[in-house]
């Protein structure tokens, strides 16, 4: 473009107002219409469906474990068969982990982040878009082969040999090792996403240190996903190719081992709960704040934490598989690692408690939820401490005693900040207020519910009861304490419901929110609720860590971007000053197709090698559509 | 709430290089997750090779040949990889074609060296895990090759059509910076399947 027609193109500082509020919803907005919905690049529409997406998946894992709980309610009970329950806790298991845990926390940041930095869209949008289609067919494709009886029934983790060919000839684990390369390449886009849009696009002003904290959380979450997460994919590729075209990586008459499996599982499996948790504890940290009324104690204290935290997750896999007999300093070595990282998330809990000693607490739900998390994950430190010792480890591995462990760690850890944060953001992406008389209903059923469901699985661990068993013999002595368990997860369950009536209701008639109606002071509440297409009207700029506590007469903005295209605004690393006004990307279909393409690619490929070459064309041509430019303005730079 | 403008950044480029430009950044993250993947690749060969008695299992090591003609060829790739970046610096089309093109049929060379190095490895996926492992590897780093060559060649094609705009450059030199990951990713991998198995 020449000089002269640049200098003509119109930008924001001539324009004001409604004048340029509308103009820039004109050039963000999705086109309407069905195709429109298809073509989304909104950082927004994307993270809502991913968020209402990974719920639906919370909803059929829950169904599975309240069927798994009115089954385990008695003795002898025939209400599930053996091969069901197997298919069912697996499926549990992988859906929990794979398509709402991971999904729904980059869910939210997919929705956050950019808007917390102060940016228009996430970096890398149509990636977005791909990333969204994949986790979708991914789940669908799960579900479908479940419905169809070919669900997985190896355990979530999918061990060999049980997961060969030899013991289980059927296409479940096939299923259950293409699911999983679905949802990591869904991740792992993501995560390069969030880095990039953290890096590069925050608003001018906010430098490292202003980071509000659940970006950090997140920042250092996607780290962990591009770490850990090829783990999982060198490990499902050899397993189908083990079982697909006689590979012998698992098959120890040929060299291959089966611990390989346990250690390249591993590698990801123990960085995954971090993956989870990291931003349950960004999101505690941003409610805190806010409901605290004051800024949390010891922000170095916490940035340093989530770091040492991510750095120790990847020290630690072993301890899963203390019973497979390891040399003796391998376990002393990944004992003492393992309790080491009591050490930084110790570190974050004393900030949190200092912040809400030294605030004026409102105790409304989002603030219940947290501190439902810090009782709640506690308690699962601890017992996670008790199994990070070889002895006991040895003694209640593979009992309910892990089963209890972990779902305080994960339950506890990621789901109440989690529905915490529903309740604190809702608003924000709705628009409307969630019912505060049903939101302590929420907690209070939730909080009860789980603690009855899951504490007497410490003990039932104990006095013996292994996992994955479907049924049990009455002079055991086990029926009292599952049928209490029972009770507990159906009023655990009862929880949700709640909130989905709470969520319903709200949504029709809820009371209007407004632009910040917590008094919050990240970047997120500085527009309006729900967000317009643009996010902001100008790029805020950032001079305190708390900006809207700073500026509260008027926001200080930069002007100079284009109204005549996606423009955003990057900025340098550190400093997070301004370099470069970079295009957006308009919306587009390619993302859906070429997510169409590599869905056909991963689902023929687990039924004939072929499908790799066959598969192959339709992908490049939909590559080539996506990055061919289509003679939009942004690409005639 | 009233705003107040405190700086003006209509002045900006509307592209930049390296790392003032988002794309750059997203090639570093993928480079960083898919070294991650030969990172692990390469500890699953030393986990086998650990645990196993013999190594190779029941074959003779690969072939030296193919994979030393290739370590040969990307290296002095570097070269008119640099070339084409600083063109693209330049801005100057005409060499930034030329570099593509050459960039190109290198890719190619290296595809059809490739193919002899498969069939050099004197094993086969499903001879034993040691054969799996070796194909697992070449295979990961055929994927980068092919899907880079496929990147270098659409963008030789586009810098021939009118969408040869200025920011496309930005493109070219984030192409040039991948490639170099492809070349340094192959080095250890050399190393680790012509050579550990002649220890």
């Amino acid at each position: 473009m020449s000089m002269v027609a640049e200098q003509r193109e119109l930008r924001d500082d001539s324009l004001n107002g409604l004048q340029l509020s509308t103009r820039m919803d004109s050039i963000w907005r999705t086109p309407s219409g069905f195709s429109g919905a298809l073509m989304s690049v909104d950082h927004k529409v994307v993270g809502r469906r991913y968020i209402v997406t990974a719920f639906a998946f919370l909803l059929l894992g829950g169904i599975l474990a309240v069927l798994m709980r009115v089954q385990l309610a008695k003795p002898e009970s025939t209400f599930l068969s053996a091969d069901k329950y197997n298919q069912i806790f697996t499926m549990h298991g992988s859906t929990m982990m794979f398509l709402f845990a991971v999904p729904v926390m980059e869910a939210f940041a997919v929705y956050l982040v950019p808007l917390m930095v102060g940016t228009r869209n996430i970096a890398f949008p149509r990636l977005n878009a791909f990333s969204y289609w994949m986790f979708l067919f991914g789940g669908c494709f799960l579900w479908l082969s479940f419905a169809l009886n070919v669900g997985p029934d190896v355990g979530w983790f999918a061990y060999v040999p049980l997961s060969s060919l030899q013991y289980t000839p059927t296409k479940r684990p096939d299923v259950w090792a293409q699911m999983i390369t679905f949802t990591e390449v869904a991740a792992l886009a993501v995560s390069v996403e969030i880095v990039v849009t953290v890096f590069k696009q925050r608003a001018p002003g906010m430098t490292l240190d202003r980071i509000p904290l659940f970006v950090w959380a997140m920042l250092v979450t996607s780290f962990l996903v591009m770490f850990a997460m090829p783990s999982i994919m060198v490990a499902s590729t050899s397993l189908i190719l083990d079982r697909l075209v006689n590979t012998r990586f698992y098959d120890s008459s040929s060299g291959g081992h089966p611990l390989l499996w346990q250690h390249l599982f591993w590698f990801f499996g123990h960085p995954e709960v971090y993956i989870i948790f990291i931003p349950g504890t960004g999101m505690v940290s941003a409610i805190l704040a806010t409901f605290a009324r004051r800024p949390v104690v010891g922000y170095p204290v916490v940035i340093l934490s989530l770091i040492a935290t991510g750095f120790l997750s990847f020290g630690l896999w072993v301890h899963h598989m203390f019973v497979t007999g390891l040399p003796q300093l391998g376990a002393g070595l990944f004992t003492a690692s393992s309790m080491l990282i009591a050490v930084p998330s110790g570190l974050q809990i004393f900030c949190w408690l200092a912040t809400l000693w030294d605030g004026r607490p409102v105790y409304r739900t989002p603030l219940l939820f947290v501190i439902g998390f810090i009782l709640i994950f506690v308690m699962g430190g601890l017992s996670g401490v008790m199994v990070a010792s070889v002895p006991i480890d040895t003694q209640v591995h593979d009992t309910y005693f892990v089963v209890a462990h972990f779902h305080y760690v994960l339950i506890g850890g990621a789901v109440f900040p989690l529905i915490g944060a529903v309740y604190y953001w809702f608003p924000k992406i709705s628009g409307r207020m969630l019912s505060e008389r049903l939101g302590r209903w929420n907690f209070w059923l939730a909080f009860v519910g789980f603690n009855v469901a899951f504490f007497p699985m410490h003990i039932l661990g104990l006095i013996g009861m292994p996992r994955r068993v479907y049924t049990y013999t009455a002079d055991m002595d086990w029926a009292h304490l599952n049928l209490l368990s029972s009770g507990g997860a159906l009023i655990f369950a009862l929880s949700f419901a709640l909130l989905l009536v709470n969520v319903i209701q709200s949504l029709r008639s809820g009371t209007l929110a407004g632009d910040n109606p917590w008094d919050a002071s990240t970047l997120e509440w500085a527009t309006s609720s729900p967000p317009p297409p643009q996010n902001f009207d100008r790029i805020p700029v950032v001079k305190h860590r708390d900006p809207l506590w700073f500026d509260t007469e008027s926001m200080p903005v930069v002007a100079g971007l284009s109204v005549e295209r996606r423009e955003v605004l990057l900025t340098s690393l550190a400093e997070a000053e301004p370099q470069v006004r970079e295009a957006s990307p308009e919306p587009s279909i390619w993302p859906l197709l070429t997510a169409i393409a590599t869905t056909v690619f991963f689902i023929g490929s687990i039924f004939t090698p072929w499908a790799v070459l066959w598969g192959t064309p339709p992908m490049a041509v939909a590559l080539i559509g996506w990055f061919w430019p289509a003679g939009h303005k942004e690409d005639e730079e | 709430m009233r705003q107040t403008i405190v700086r003006n950044v209509g002045d900006l480029p509307t592209y930049g290089y390296g790392p003032r430009s988002g794309p750059w950044w997203g090639a570093m993250g993928f480079m960083a997750l898919e070294g991650m993947g030969f990172a692990l690749a390469i500890g699953a060969y030393l986990y086998l090779y650990a645990v196993n008695p013999n190594w190779p299992i029941g074959a003779p090591p690969p072939d030296l040949w193919p994979g030393t003609a290739e370590v040969i060829v990307y290296l002095l790739s570097i070269i008119p990889n640099e070339m084409t970046n600083r063109a693209a610096h330049r801005q100057d089309l005409a060499r930034v074609r030329t570099g593509l093109i050459v960039m190109s049929l290198i890719g190619i060379a290296l595809l059809v060296l490739r193919g002899f190095e498969f069939a050099h490895l004197n094993t086969r996926w499903d001879n034993s895990a040691y054969g799996s492992i070796v194909w697992l590897i070449l295979g990961l780093h055929t994927t980068h090759l092919v899907t880079d060559l496929g990147d270098t060649v659409v963008l030789t094609v586009l810098m021939f059509t009118r969408h040869a705009k200025p920011r496309k450059f930005s493109d070219v030199t984030d192409n040039v910076f991948y490639w170099n990951f492809v070349v340094l990713a192959w080095l250890p991998l050399y190393a680790l399947l012509d050579w550990v198995p002649r220890l």
